[in-house]
């Protein structure tokens, strides 16, 4: 941080606050490892949705009421009444969808090229927690609108919570406010899902901080050894995201001005009615496939515990893959089950969208025990036995110019 | 730094133990103080007067007709009603507790046989069954049954069977005359 600047209020500030050179350290002069791939955009990608979702919602919520008589008006205001509302409320709509599409782009390249491993299990563990709050934040917005989903939504998930053996009925009526999903429960989820999306921030700036601690994996999976092995942030890597950028915002384009409503569901065009239930409730798709882990075991509080226990796992995960060797690359046998378990986490969520009937719930079940077999018995206890992995190159350098 | 922790004190150690006493009866004080503290904000977010000021509901049972059902509201809730026929009982009542996951007999659920009533509400995760509406299917027990995860309900509101844990839940209610009662 030798951060010197010729701007007299420049370096009058970065004398009381080192703002200016943690900056410069950070997004300009950062070593990089040289051989990232188009992978690693989606860290920065999830964060420019984060942005977008905090800056629509803003704009929304000074539009909106959150009332069970007003708030299905008030969107339907918003899309109607409102200058460009109908753009805001589908850039909002959809980029929450393409939150998810990042992260979980985001979570499996983790997963493929062992970013959770040491040194970087907090990073990972970090992550989590980011993605638990992705998810109560976005449960709780899909209430705000307060249609037929929404309203089902948010009773079939707060009562999960009534599973939970003797206090499990009090809680429910403590986080509803009332005897059912009403009032109460509308304005705390509008004042919690304005609070969480800061607290993502925050959580955020952690991930970075231990980011930039350890420094970024690579799909090499080796450490940076020297200046060889790397490029400095900017231009190299300031420029590769903003392409990125690029491109999502043409895939986000396609949905919000020709299928904005392609990932929602119509049934939240019906304002909410407490005596009568959808036929066929599904909640959206990012949640689908532990929707299916929550509905293959048959019993309530079974069921619970392992869809929340299918997230808690990854709290775990450094220290149930017990290979030394981060990336797939250079793992023959865990290259292989990556992609197994990936097809299986796309099956959970093709069988979360389906009626829990007849075969749906055979294939969910053999699905939820090879989720849990992949991270509990295979990666802790088979991989080790049955693998040998390749040998590594000796620098990412090395590797480079190789190829 | 303090008095207390001079040399001579410390090792006769009753200056260490005295510390260490208001360290921990202050540690203990300041988690009740927070505790205390917390605790209005947390209980601020319980059912509020208002809401628990509507938890009783009349209800005119006259002109239900043997073999109807309807539907009122009870704290924002669904309340089944039906009126049932002589062959819905007579099932419901001779029904092996045995045959139940969650077993009780149709006398304990009911105050007069004729009339069940229930809080619609599948006690899995708080759907509505289907069954009160003719034409709705009511499961294969001839109750009701919940759409969302395949829940079947008997003519006592009887779990038989389904991912749910408990038989529908039978809210306090008296009967005011013959013909009418009162529910909360």
């Amino acid at each position: 941080m030798s951060f010197k600047s010729n701007n007299k209020v420049v370096q009058w500030v970065e004398d009381r606050l080192p703002i200016i050179s943690v900056m410069h350290h950070s997004i300009y002069e950062y070593p990089m490892p040289k051989n990232l791939n188009y992978l690693w955009n989606f860290g920065s990608l999830a964060g420019f949705a984060l942005v977008t979702m905090i800056v629509t919602g803003i704009i929304l919520a000074m539009q909106y009421t959150a009332h069970v008589d007003l708030a299905f008006n008030s969107v339907e205001r918003i899309m109607r009444d409102v200058n460009n509302g109908w753009l805001i409320r589908y850039i909002h709509m959809n980029m929450a969808s393409f939150f998810f599409i990042a992260v979980y782009i985001h979570m499996f390249r983790g997963l493929y090229y062992g970013s959770y491993k040491a040194p970087r299990e907090l990073l990972w563990q970090l992550g989590v927690v980011i993605f638990l709050l992705m998810m109560a934040t976005a449960f709780m917005g899909y209430v705000l609108p307060w249609g037929q989903m929404s309203f089902w939504g948010a009773t079939v998930i707060t009562n999960l919570f009534s599973a939970i053996p003797i206090v499990g009925e009090n809680i429910v009526t403590w986080l509803w406010g009332g005897f059912s999903v009403d009032n109460p429960t509308l304005n705390r989820f509008f004042a919690l899902h304005y609070l969480l999306p800061f607290i993502i921030v925050a959580v955020v700036m952690l991930h970075l901080i231990a980011l930039h601690t350890v420094s970024s994996n690579n799909p090499l999976g080796i450490d940076m050894k020297g200046p060889q092995d790397s490029l400095p942030m900017q231009p190299y890597y300031t420029i590769k995201d903003l392409l990125g950028v690029g491109v999502f915002l043409i895939a986000f384009s396609v949905f919000l001005f020709w299928a904005p409503n392609y990932m929602g569901h119509p049934d939240n065009y019906i304002p909410a009615n407490p005596l009568s239930t959808p036929a066929h409730i599904v909640p959206e798709w990012y949640f689908l496939p532990f929707y299916a882990i929550l509905r293959a075991i048959p019993d309530k509080l079974g069921g619970v515990l392992a869809m929340f226990g299918a997230i808690a796992v990854l709290f775990i995960l450094p220290w149930l893959d017990r290979s030394p060797i981060r990336s797939c690359k250079f793992r023959p046998m865990a290259r292989i089950f990556f992609w197994i378990f990936l097809i299986n986490g796309l099956a959970l969520g093709y069988l979360g969208g389906q009626p829990a009937e007849g075969v749906f719930v055979i294939a969910s079940r053999i699905a939820t025990a090879y989720y849990f077999f992949h991270f509990l018995v295979l990666m802790p206890f088979i991989l080790p036995m049955i693998e040998r992995p390749r040998e590594l190159p000796s620098s990412i350098h090395e590797a480079v110019m190789k190829s | 730094m303090a008095d207390g922790a001079t040399p001579a004190n410390s090792a006769q150690g009753s200056g260490e133990t005295r510390r260490e006493f208001l360290y921990l009866t202050a540690g203990a004080m300041t988690v009740v103080g927070a505790a205390g503290a917390l605790w209005p904000m947390i209980d601020s977010m319980n059912p509020s007067a208002d809401v628990l000021a509507l938890s009783s509901t009349e209800v005119d049972l006259s002109p239900i007709e043997e073999g109807q059902s309807v539907t009122i509201t009870w704290r924002g809730k669904p309340v089944f009603i039906r009126r049932r026929t002589g062959a819905e009982i007579n099932t419901a009542e001779e029904t092996p507790l045995a045959d139940l996951p969650d077993p009780q007999p149709d006398a304990d659920r009911v105050e007069k046989p004729e009339w069940l009533i229930l809080v619609g509400v599948c006690t899995h995760l708080g759907c509505v069954p289907l069954g009160q509406k003719t034409g709705e299917s009511r499961g294969e027990f001839g109750g009701w049954f919940c759409p969302c995860h395949g829940s079947h309900y008997d003519t006592s509101g009887r779990i038989r069977k389904g991912p749910a844990p408990k038989n529908l839940e039978v809210p306090p209610y008296v009967f005011l005359t013959d013909s009418s009662i009162k529910i909360g």
